[in-house]
């Protein structure tokens, strides 16, 4: 079968902050860059983000760009690798200032520079007292920016291939890479895209469990691409979570609502955060009261059917001081909880927000393996930048607003490296023979298979393995199961059946083709954190408590290192975290408390 | 309304920027869309083809819909 080829200088795969930020490198310096993405680009989920960007601009209030990489090195919970954590805070004022110079509306202080907001865990002075350092458009800050760099990339040609779903990584023999197979939504056709640099910027993956923030966008594609390609994930056990989220929906409750007096409680109405926090009760810290959520549903007072939630209760608290201080959370209730939140309760969980971990990359946005006793061997032709990727500069636990600077910087490093790796006169390499034959026959076995496994309720098996097994809090023997558990669903994931079998937008097709990326996000998760014997961050584990030799269950004797989970054979490696920065002296390693 | 084009529909409502969009707009292509005209399916397609932010405001009445082709609809959504 003959499957039309399109050659460019560069194929970047997504079109949210990472992927345009990289486009602009590229196309800016001549070169010839396609862009893929599911969607228009400006209905990225990058939208979605909120809080900000970091920079120590110093618009504000005195800032530097070494108290910005204590506070990033001291959230990651040193397992940021520190060569990547100065490069990024160093780069900071440069990718905010550009970013202004595309027509980026930043909110402004009087005399008309960047305003910057106070934003938790930004501190001056290596920890001291808080610091503004996040510069914001509003509550826009996500869309605004897409709006900015997207008619940026318009300006510089680059091309747009918009309802394209990236299929498959192409490698020949000697593991370079040469382009991805994509398939057209419009038409159902699959087409390679021959390429002297490949860039993924897929976003992360935060639809694996039950109950997340992330919009449905969020499947994974580019680490299920790269995991089906052979190249290991890095730190997949790392996932930070809100205390509550909506159950069932995702849909965030704002802290503020305990802040104003909401209160936990279980199946039998205790008020159970007296029992965890005697003193702070529901205003405990965001991790206490996640992890007493956590072990109320596992040790089965959770509510519903399934008892899989928590109440949130504002039931006592004046309607009008509800309506004025909260405004939004009588909608929320009524529209993603079908509940009155004025006169019932709200049905909440801990809620997955953010991906740190993903392929792993240097800080120059190259993709980088293990090979013959080097970890940091460049896979040739292949970066990646934003969520999808794993620089690692967010460790163990991102800091507040070091996403929408993590995508900037890395996005526009990966665009750099490849301009300088293009420029160094790369010719496309030949394709294989059969480039695209893996992802022909993952379509023609969806599509022929008889007695399969249905997609949705396949997603829905994963969802709920990972959040009852990987969630927030984690239970030695739980992720024992949860191995054995998920090791099945993938079983069914690989044996897809959809009823739909036409070639234009067909939907059902696409979901199943997610789902296929999906599972080797959960697999990777599951498998990364049952091995993970220690807490760290964002993992944090029952059988690994606060001790006085392992403060808050720490143990950087034995586990001060990367896990990198190779998908051909589930086995796990680990490679040492980079304590040593480019220029400055190491932030020493020390416990972490706020 | 064709396969092809109610399922490009069904994408572009299935995969938004925002979650909220996504489960709202998702529930009402399950539970009520087909109650709608051809005429009225119309102007939901257009309305589907807005930013995420401007059209959660509307759904989530943070903002009221002051387009009197449009409001209808937005109520109708409110209500699945």
């Amino acid at each position: 079968m003959s499957i039309p080829v399109l050659k460019f200088d560069a194929v970047i795969v997504g079109a949210g902050g990472a992927g345009l930020r990289s486009a602009i490198q590229l196309s800016e310096a001549g070169l010839k860059t396609a862009v893929l993405s599911k969607v228009f680009p400006t209905r990225s989920h990058t939208v979605a983000a909120q809080g900000g960007v970091a920079a120590s601009l110093g618009n504000s209030e005195e800032d530097h760009w070494t108290w910005h990489m204590y506070d990033t090195v001291k959230g990651s919970d040193w397992l940021g690798d520190q060569d990547a954590i100065e490069f990024m805070c160093k780069k900071a004022n440069e990718v905010v200032v550009e970013l202004e110079h595309y027509g980026m509306p930043f909110d402004r202080t009087d005399n008309g520079k960047i305003y910057q907001r106070p934003f938790g865990g930004h501190m001056s002075n290596f920890g001291e007292k808080p610091v503004r350092r996040s510069c914001a458009a509003a509550d826009r800050t996500g869309h605004a920016m897409l709006h900015a760099m997207y008619q940026r990339n318009v300006k510089a040609n680059t091309q747009f291939f918009v309802e394209w779903m990236a299929l498959d990584l192409i490698r020949d023999e000697e593991g370079h890479v040469l382009g991805v197979t994509a398939m057209e939504m419009e038409t159902g056709q699959v087409v390679i895209f021959h390429s002297r640099a490949t860039i993924f910027a897929t976003g992360g993956a935060g639809r694996i469990f039950y109950s997340s923030t992330n919009a449905f966008i969020n499947t994974g594609d580019g680490l299920g691409m790269a995991a089906r390609a052979g190249i290991p994930l890095e730190d997949m056990e790392f996932w930070q979570f809100h205390p509550t989220g909506v159950a069932g929906a995702g849909v965030l409750i704002t802290e503020g609502v305990r802040g104003e007096g909401g209160i936990l409680r279980n199946s039998s109405k205790e008020r159970f955060m007296e029992r965890y926090a005697p003193n702070a009760k529901d205003l405990a810290s965001r991790d206490v009261v996640s992890r007493a959520m956590a072990t109320e549903i596992k040790e089965g007072r959770g509510c519903g059917v399934n008892k899989d939630y928590v109440l949130l209760d504002i039931t006592h608290l004046d309607p009008a001081t509800i309506m004025k201080r909260l405004p939004g959370i009588h909608e929320i209730g009524i529209q993603f909880a079908g509940v009155d939140c004025l006169k019932e309760p709200l049905p909440v969980v801990p809620t997955c927000h953010y991906q740190m971990g993903g392929i792993p990359t240097h800080y120059s946005g190259r993709v980088v393996v293990p090979k013959d006793g080097d970890f940091n061997t460049v896979v040739p032709g292949f970066y990646a930048g934003g969520e999808c990727a794993c620089a690692s500069v967010h460790g163990a636990n991102r800091l507040g607003t070091n996403s929408l600077l993590d995508l900037l910087v890395f996005g526009k490093s990966a665009g750099d490296s490849a301009v300088e790796d293009l420029k160094a006169g790369k010719a496309h390499r030949d394709l294989p023979k059969d480039a695209a034959e893996k992802s022909l026959a993952r379509i023609a076995a969806i599509d022929g298979r008889k007695g399969g496994a249905n997609v949705h309720e396949t997603r829905l098996a994963m969802q709920r393995t990972m959040q009852d097994h990987a969630g927030v809090f984690r239970f030695g023997d739980m992720l024992k199961q949860g191995v054995e558990k998920i090791l099945e669903v993938e079983k069914a994931a690989h044996q897809l059946e959809i009823k739909d079998k036409s070639m234009a937008w067909n939907t059902a097709r696409t979901e199943a083709l997610e789902m296929e990326n999906l599972i080797e996000v959960a697999k990777a998760t599951m498998i990364s954190a049952e091995a993970r014997k220690e807490s760290r961050g964002a993992h944090v584990r029952d059988d690994a408590p606060d001790t006085a030799e392992f403060p808050n269950g720490r143990n950087d004797k034995e586990w001060l290192k990367h896990t990198l989970f190779s998908p051909v054979d589930n086995s796990i490696t680990y490679k040492p975290v980079n304590m040593q920065p480019l220029t400055v002296e190491p932030v020493a390693l020390k416990t972490r408390s706020y | 309304m064709e396969r092809a084009e109610y399922e490009r529909l069904r994408w572009r409502c299935i995969r938004r920027a925002l979650l909220e969009l996504d489960i709202t707009l998702t529930r009402f292509l399950d539970n009520g869309f087909e109650k709608l005209t051809e005429d009225e399916k119309e102007v939901f397609v257009e309305l589907a083809d807005m930013e995420d932010h401007e059209l959660w405001y509307w759904l989530s009445g943070k903002t009221e819909c002051d387009d009197p082709r449009f409001a209808p609809i937005v109520a109708a959504i409110r209500k699945s």
